[in-house]
């Protein structure tokens, strides 16, 4: 025991002994950049920026600022599309663009919300629970670190084959940590998606989205401003947790033949970020803090850097103030490391007080690390003895860009030349009324269309009291303001088939359908937050999807008028050379005056009439149906955004008038899901018939109940305001057939040509699935 | 103590006049998530909420007290087991057991605080099925003559969400025996049981009938468009809650 210690406490000494002088001195000492994933180039980069060797606490601060996960230097060519294709429009209601820690848009009645999407991948596949759990508590202080007190989480998840083994160890443990993190904080979880795909069974997609409200004055921003102003963290003591989780964890594609990568994976206390949340607020409102950055990724080496490199530009450090968890830490370790539940702020000596009162208040540990100087450099001392001695910005901003070569991949015209349609899977499709019955069964039963409450009731929808609309429905819908009833909507939507087929096209779909989603419930699109998961960029075919879905979705935001405020890239999604599909996961957030108008996605109203909004064309490439048959190929369905913004007028108008009693937006699974959804959502029935459908499209009964043709929606309309509804959509030049109509004392969903579906029977279909595969 | 920066007052109360006067507080601990839904249900119900920090050392005024659902101290000891030492606690627990009775509502975690603290008895394990559990439940109201559930009929059925980890009511047959007997289960699960609660078991008082525990969430059905028939459209209605904040506001106006 003596021994040991004695022995880690001399070697922590000799770490510490590698100051700046020592490193001016000793050129020629061999440093492990490789082993913190760097690559020769960016090695020599920071020799040459330096003008010496790194010591070993700069080297470490480099190397995890100069990841891929913290410095985005192979998509950030091809992110400025987003900051680029701009219009007046889309400036108008932005308060904070990209850049911060979140994008803010303004709510009018001086009203800001902030929201953002963000990856926790690799570390929800390496220890499902904790990486999970993490992402949220990651994503929620990115949310206070703008001033903004967070309000719900949304999560979408990509897991493996529904019956792989290993699907239920990673789906158990990221639902109960997104619940056990989420359910603690108090935040009410509202929506998200669940897909099963085997393209992702080695690596699961767990996405983290956060979205708070805040007064305008509240708007706080992570930077270090005047000099002599006070430098503090505060919150969890700083332990030996995810050193090198930004590096090594998202930065790498996984290998069998290293050694586990569990120790890189962040532990998170709830409890802790309660704590801080509470505490945050309180400085906030007695305006006790100039800058505040969370600590995340990359920990104290990114919020240092970040903090003074966009302020005035300097900091001293002494970093054995910083409190640990574990005393042996060298100072590289304690620079990395990602211990959760961390802040960091700027406060000005008269504050010093006041905020440690606060602290006090909530028994939230601090610890003063040093001052804001103009010296231009970031200056860290262990002991009073430098050990870090640098510009800032070539931490934080001035990090390796690569121009990745990227071409269309030579197997992309074969695999869309090869259509659904006819294929060897397409054989025996559905026709008569048993089989057309029995495939809307197998299709809402299917492991990505069925019931998701398996996965939504270890989530708290209720908490905050301010929760208009949850999963199921389109959109979640969260109240800010309860005097006007003013409100937010939020969807995330992604297609990785889609993507697959059409990089460019598969991001706009998605962000197409966040969009949809969006305005069903009612609620005015205003933002985008997206979240980029592909795999590695240095496969030129990968780098080409990457490259393809950043212009479509850049492209698309011009036209539906919404800017991109936010998000986050996800690399190196693969396993061996076998990447997941590209997986843009697009957020939309949407404005509410008044949540009690917004509309949900099942019926109630007996007699109310079922109307189809938009037209149907014979697209089943890349639909669940042929995904279901196991056939990947052909086209994904066409974009068409002056529709999907004629849609979404019409449905935001209907919402506001009180025309609509409810609304689904059609997307994966298509009528058939929509009209099933529509009928479970409240238990109540329908009769359909599609005939007027068929004959106005040209296609078939099985077309018009499983293609996936996008800009439609299913509204059902009570009957008093069925004229004034029709007119609108006249008016609008917006093509609308009448359906059917709600039947309430049915219990069931008949549709012509279709036998008749018993709701329990298709209740009970839908709602097992999950059930029998996870417990 | 905590703020409700982000929320306005609601205003559109049609509630009584008459019991704007009757004080309810509203403790916060450290980890306690669902306070403002707790002021907000007794500003719904006509009171007047009063925010109680946990370490403060006296309770004002107040005419009754919540204790609110959440995970105080993250529940990582067992739930309420290091809250049930604050400061405030110990005068809560003397003013519930002097002849005043004051009148306190333990909602989830709260309820686990009072069991904790043995103002009622029994205790709470995880649920049998070990997941947090969030669902729209039926309740039945087996006593209405306590100071929580004077406004509600004997028998009725009511609709709240629950959500909880550590929501399965354990205590020893004898106990339980004993709170049947005295009609001490105020509230029981219907149709099914979400934890796997002792007979089905949702809510207990003491013996006079002022201190009252329950795992699912009344503050969370206070409100149209916000509660169970909005969100899960289960039936039932979204505020069928209110009548626990309703009653014991009625009970100390009638008191006074």
């Amino acid at each position: 025991m003596t021994e040991i210690s004695t022995s880690s406490i001399t070697e922590t000494k000799k770490f510490n002994i590698d100051t700046v002088e020592h490193a001016a001195k000793t050129p020629d000492t061999e440093l492990p950049w490789a082993e913190l994933g760097l690559k020769r180039n960016e090695f020599d980069e920071i020799v040459k920026v330096l003008g010496r060797r790194p010591t070993g606490a700069e080297l470490a601060m480099y190397s995890v600022m100069w990841s891929e996960h913290c410095s985005y230097k192979s998509s950030k060519n091809h992110l400025r599309q987003f900051g680029e294709k701009v219009t007046d429009e889309m400036k108008k209601d932005m308060l904070v663009g990209i850049g911060e820690n979140a994008g803010v848009t303004n709510l009018g009645d001086g009203w800001a919300v902030t929201f953002k999407i963000e990856s926790h991948n690799s570390p929800s596949f390496v220890e499902p629970y904790q990486g999970a759990a993490t992402g949220i508590g990651g994503i929620v202080r990115d949310i206070i670190s703008m001033g903004a007190r967070p309000v719900a989480v949304m999560d979408p998840l990509r897991f493996g084959a529904i019956d792989h083994p290993d699907t239920a160890r990673v789906m158990h443990g990221a639902v109960a940590g997104i619940g056990g993190y989420g359910n603690s904080l108090g935040l009410p979880n509202i929506g998200g998606e669940m897909v099963f795909d085997s393209v992702y069974q080695g690596n699961p997609l767990v996405n983290a989205l956060a979205v708070g409200v805040m007064r305008h004055e509240d708007i706080r921003l992570a930077n270090a401003s005047g000099k002599g102003n006070k430098v503090v963290l505060f919150g969890a003591r700083t332990g030996g947790d995810g050193i090198g989780g930004a590096s090594v964890l998202a930065s790498e594609s996984f290998d069998d033949t290293k050694p586990s990568k569990r120790p890189a994976v962040q532990v998170g206390d709830p409890f802790a970020e309660k704590v801080l949340i509470e505490c945050c607020l309180e400085l906030f409102k007695g305006s006790l803090v100039e800058g505040i950055q969370d600590l995340g990724a990359a920990g104290i080496s990114c919020a240092t850097s970040e903090l003074a490199s966009n302020g005035d530009g300097g900091m001293n450090v002494e970093l054995t103030s910083v409190l640990l968890r574990d005393p042996t830490l060298t100072p590289g370790e304690i620079l990395m490391s990602e211990s959760q539940e961390r802040m960091m702020a700027v406060v000005t000596p008269e504050n010093v007080e006041a905020f440690e009162a606060v602290m006090d208040k909530w028994a939230v540990e601090y610890a003063w690390l040093g001052e804001v100087t103009d010296s231009g450099r970031l200056i860290i001392t262990w002991e009073g003895e430098v050990i870090v001695d640098v510009d800032p910005r070539t931490v934080a901003h001035d990090g390796p860009v690569y121009d990745r070569p990227f071409a269309r991949p030579e197997w992309q015209d074969a695999l869309q030349a090869d259509s659904f349609t006819g294929s060897v899977q397409d054989a025996g499709r559905p026709s008569a009324p048993a089989e057309l019955a029995a495939a809307v069964t197998e299709l809402v039963a299917s492991p990505n269309m069925c019931d998701k409450s398996w996965i939504t009731n270890q989530y708290d929808r209720y908490v905050g009291g301010n929760t208009a609309l949850a999963f199921p429905d389109d959109a979640g819908v969260v109240r800010v303001d309860e005097e006007s009833g003013l409100g937010v909507a939020l969807a995330t939507d992604a297609n990785g088939r889609y993507t697959y087929l059409d990089p460019y096209h598969g991001a706009q779909l998605a962000l197409a359908e966040a969009y949809r989603n969006v305005a069903t419930s009612g609620a005015v699109p205003m933002a985008v937050s997206d979240c980029l998961n592909f795999g590695s960029p240095e496969d030129p075919d990968v780098m080409w999807q990457l490259a393809e879905a950043i212009r479509g979705l850049s492209d698309a935001c011009m036209v539906l008028g919404i800017p991109v405020t936010g998000g986050n890239v996800s690399l190196y999604n693969q396993t061996g050379t076998t990447p997941i599909h590209p997986s843009p996961v697009v957020a939309v957030l949407g404005k509410l005056d008044d949540v009690a108008r917004r509309t949900p996605s099942g019926w109630r109203e007996d007699g109310a009439a079922i109307y189809l909004l938009g037209t149907t064309a014979a697209e089943l490439d890349g639909s669940e149906w042929s995904n279901l048959r196991g056939h990947l190929g052909g086209l994904p369905p066409k974009v068409d955004l002056e529709a999907e913004r004629a849609l979404g007028q019409i449905l935001i108008n209907a919402s506001r008038d009180g025309m609509v009693d409810s609304a689904h937006d059609l997307s994966e699974g298509g009528l058939a899901a929509a009209l099933v959804e529509a009928s479970l959502r409240y238990g109540v029935g329908a009769r359909i018939a599609l005939q007027d459908v068929l004959d106005r499209d040209g296609v078939d009964l099985f077309t018009a109940l499983f293609s996936e043709t996008q800009g439609r929606a299913v509204v059902s309309v009570p009957r008093s305001e069925e004229v004034r509804f029709k007119d609108m959509c006249t008016a609008r030049g917006f093509e609308h057939l009448r359906i059917g109509v709600v039947d309430a004392a049915s219990g069931q969903l008949e549709i012509n040509g279709v036998d008749t579906l018993s709701l329990d029977s298709l209740r009970e279909a839908h709602e097992a699935t999950l059930p029998k595969y996870f417990g | 103590m905590t703020e409700l920066p982000l929320i306005g007052e609601a205003v559109a109360v049609a509630a009584e006049p008459r019991l704007a006067g009757a004080k309810i507080g509203v403790v916060t601990f450290p980890g306690t998530l669902d306070d403002r839904d707790a002021s907000r249900a007794v500003r719904l119900a006509g009171g007047t909420p009063v925010e109680l920090w946990h370490g403060d050392s006296d309770l004002g005024d107040v005419d009754a007290v919540i204790l609110p659902g959440g995970f105080s101290y993250g529940d990582y000891l067992r739930a309420g087991a290091i809250a049930r030492f604050a400061p405030l606690m110990s005068k809560i627990i003397d003013a519930a057991n002097s002849d005043a009775k004051l009148p306190v509502l333990g909602i989830c975690n709260g309820f686990q605080l009072l069991t904790e603290s043995h103002l009622l008895p029994g205790s709470m394990i995880k649920n049998d099925h070990l997941k947090f559990i969030c669902r729209d439940q039926v309740l039945r109201v087996e006593n209405n003559s306590t100071y929580w559930t004077g406004d509600y009929a004997a028998g009725q059925e009511i609709t709240v969400p629950l959500k909880n980890q550590d929501g399965q009511y354990i205590a020893d047959e004898k106990t339980l025996d004993a709170l049947e007997a005295e009609g001490r289960v105020v509230f029981r699960y219907v149709g099914f049981n979400p934890n796997g609660s002792r007979r089905d078991i949702a809510g207990i008082s003491n013996a006079a009938g002022n201190v009252v525990g329950l795992m699912p969430h009344p503050e969370h059905a206070v409100e149209v468009g916000f509660g169970p028939e909005s969100l899960d459209g289960i039936g039932g209605s979204d505020t069928e809650g209110l009548g626990l904040f309703t009653s014991v506001l009625n009970k100390i106006v009638g008191a006074n």
